[in-house]
């Protein structure tokens, strides 16, 4: 085969390839929505995160807004540090609560932001003060059975006079 | 008495092999050092290893994407099967892109690759080898190694991952095509779920890393078989079996290995 | 004048226990046609590659254009390498490149020469071996003399001072044998260089060399003229350039007795 023919085809094989990749970065994967952007990052302690992962996405009234960096715990509170990356076009007051919920019954766990009415705006490196942990199931079944065994307990005791 | 004797003797010969095996391997490390040492006429001269492209990357394209469609045909079909009893259909894109990013993309790919063009590398190198065309090179003061071996071992390097990736575009067009037009998922589900759960960093780049790691291994193996193989017509031919199995095994291994480093290291954060 | 290649008291082995050179001590003039003839397995193909440096002698010293194979190092010996030109047994072309391909391919190695230039230069090795015709051929389409004529024209490419021929004649037919045998010759004495030609087919190459080193179990036994060779006395040369089936070499692969093996004995 001619020469300029295989240049002309490796250069066709190599677009295709790049094609391929880029087709994969942003029809597929979610390159497009965020890394271009500016973030900005704040933490958020928690009692408990349940099912947290990192990667998994930051939502304010059910828009992404940002993604979860980075999961650590605190040795001296006992208490799970999370670091939320936002992009920098949404801003939040500072007294802006987070919330670890769940999509869906057994859906993945997700952090909530809902704003609160301070005029400062969060900065790069600030705290949300007012978290709420997520709901576990194992604690919820437990209280309600505490709940009622607490109910049940006189009608128990009558019972056996 | 005899049964000692015959155990001592069985357990000489498994040492013997575990050491040729150990030698080979240190051989083949050193012949890779050497041929990456001696690569700059292969980068220099780049037309050299652009025409090992076209014969590892070029030639493989046509069953790379016609695979690649059919893989991702059928898993939109067993997945929809599937994710429809837990009413989940709508993330049937999620599980097509990720099997084929993750995981079948640079594996199906590898091993297509290692039986297409590994072979074909093999056999190329061995029988330039049982012609004495290498002995020919060397006689005429010019290293085969950096003038045969390093162009092939580029072209295979660099085309491994890019069919690794039109494999998996592909797959996902073939996924698409099943489970949108087809099976009637709604096309908007698809592809947003996909780009919700598809991470750029974590899986697609994951996933390159991978096939650049096979293609590494697999480009090793089949030009050091080629290189390494006894120069007659029998020699070249179980050398080009022994590419196919030999990288076929070291891509499952590496996956499992790469696989276990990337996606549960995250987990325990 | 300096000698082209000097050997002194060589040996070689691959193995210390069986030596496969022993006590070589060989003058080749510059200028000549020399040939290494003996049996298959004698030693004058190891002879050959240690010549080309492609094995270094174990004891004694061997010269070639200048420098001890020796001490060269991987460089030296490309530069060395540069400076021969080396005819395989069956060509060895490159099947990947067309002949001219083929014939251009140490120009394009080693020189920097302009395309118009390294053309002409191509096809003048090419019209030397008569095959200017069939430059755009792939090696495939050759016959077996016709792709050893194309594989000595590349062999000259870059104009070496010594060409080494490794059985060059093996598996010919007549004519194609007589073509080699005078290209051989010719270009020897066309490019002032000097050819080595290591061979069994005795009584064909007697014809084209100036002079004979005779080997047998990795010495040298008999040395000469053609003409000294084919009046020798020695029991194995003639034997060997008889071709007679008996002789110093036996036609039997040595056995226990006849008569023990068909069990003739017992009966």
């Amino acid at each position: 085969m001619n020469r300029s023919t295989i240049d002309l085809w490796v250069g066709v094989f190599v677009v295709a390839g790049i094609a391929g990749l880029l087709f994969l970065a942003l029809k597929v994967g979610n390159l497009a929505t965020f890394s271009t952007s500016q973030i900005y990052q704040v933490q958020a302690k928690f009692a408990n995160i349940g099912g947290l992962k990192v990667r998994a996405p930051v939502k304010s009234a059910g828009v992404v807004i940002g993604r979860v960096a980075d999961i650590r715990f605190d040795n001296e509170t006992y208490e799970a540090i999370v670091s939320i990356n936002i992009d920098s076009t949404f801003q939040f007051p500072r007294d802006t609560t987070a919330k670890i919920l769940t999509s869906g019954i057994l859906g993945e766990q997700y952090v909530g932001l809902e704003a609160g009415g301070d005029g400062v705006m969060l900065k790069n490196g600030d705290r949300l003060r007012l978290t709420q942990s997520a709901v576990v199931l194992e604690n919820l079944i437990s209280q309600f059975l505490f709940n009622k065994a607490a109910e049940g307990k006189p009608e128990a005791k009558d019972s056996a006079k | 008495m005899r049964f000692v004797t015959d155990m001592r003797a069985r357990i000489e010969r498994l040492g013997t092999s575990v050491t040729a095996h150990v030698w080979r391997l240190g051989f083949a490390s050193r012949f890779l050092f050497y041929l990456v040492v001696h690569s700059g006429t292969a980068l220099k001269r780049f037309r050299l290893t652009i025409a090992e492209i076209y014969f590892a990357g070029v030639l493989s394209l046509i069953i790379i994407l016609v695979s690649g469609l059919f893989v991702g045909m059928v898993l939109a079909l067993q997945g929809y099967e599937t994710l429809q009893r837990f009413g989940a259909s709508e993330s049937l894109g999620v599980l097509v892109a990720l099997s084929l990013v993750r995981e079948l993309g640079p594996v199906v790919a590898g091993l297509l690759f290692a039986s297409r063009a590994g072979s074909a590398i093999t056999a190329e190198i061995g029988l330039m080898k049982a012609t004495e065309q290498l002995s020919a090179m060397e006689m005429m003061a010019v290293d085969p190694i950096a003038r045969v071996v390093a162009p092939r071992f580029w072209g295979g390097v660099i085309s491994m991952p890019l069919l690794a990736a039109l494999f998996s575009a592909m797959g996902v067009f073939g996924g698409y095509l099943v489970g949108v037009q087809l099976i009637g998922v709604d096309a908007g589900a698809f592809w947003s779920q996909m780009q919700a759960a598809v991470d750029v960093r974590n899986d697609i780049m994951n996933g390159v890393i991978k096939s650049v790691v096979f293609g590494l291994a697999v480009t090793w193996i089949a030009v050091f078989e080629g290189y390494d193989a006894p120069p007659t017509a029998e020699g070249v031919s179980r050398a080009t079996t022994r590419t196919v199995v030999t990288s076929s095994l070291a891509i499952l291994f590496l996956d499992f290995i790469l696989t276990a480093l990337m996606f549960t290291g995250g987990n325990h954060q | 004048m300096q000698p082209i290649v000097e050997i002194r008291k060589l040996a070689f082995a691959y193995d210390p226990a069986r030596p496969v050179l022993r006590d070589i001590d060989l003058t080749i003039k510059r200028g000549s046609v020399v040939g290494i003839m003996g049996q298959s397995g004698c030693g004058k193909t190891t002879l050959l590659r240690v010549i080309m440096g492609a094995l270094r002698p174990t004891a004694g010293e061997a010269r070639v254009l200048g420098h001890g194979t020796r001490e060269l190092d991987t460089e030296g010996l490309y530069a060395m390498r540069r400076k021969m030109g080396m005819l395989f047994q069956f060509g060895a072309l490159f099947t990947d490149m067309s002949v001219f391909e083929n014939v251009a391919f140490p120009l394009r190695e080693h020189t920097d020469l302009p395309d118009d230039l390294l053309n002409d230069l191509v096809l003048m090795k090419l019209q030397a071996v008569g095959l200017r015709g069939a430059a755009h051929l792939a090696p495939t389409e050759l016959s077996g003399g016709m792709a050893r004529r194309v594989a000595l024209a590349r062999s000259i490419a870059l104009d070496p001072q010594l060409i080494l021929y490794d059985e060059p004649f093996t598996g010919l037919d007549p004519i194609s044998f007589g073509v080699i045998v005078r290209l051989i010759r010719n270009l020897n004495d066309s490019l002032g260089a000097t050819s080595i030609i290591v061979t069994h087919d005795v009584q064909e190459a007697l014809g084209v060399v100036d002079y004979v080193y005779f080997m047998a179990a990795g010495r040298v036994i008999a040395q000469g003229t053609p003409d000294e060779i084919r009046a020798s006395g020695e029991p194995f040369v003639r034997q060997f350039v008889n071709g007679s089936s008996e002789g110093p070499v036996p036609f039997h692969y040595p056995a226990p007795g006849y008569d023990a093996d068909l069990e003739l004995a017992a009966a």
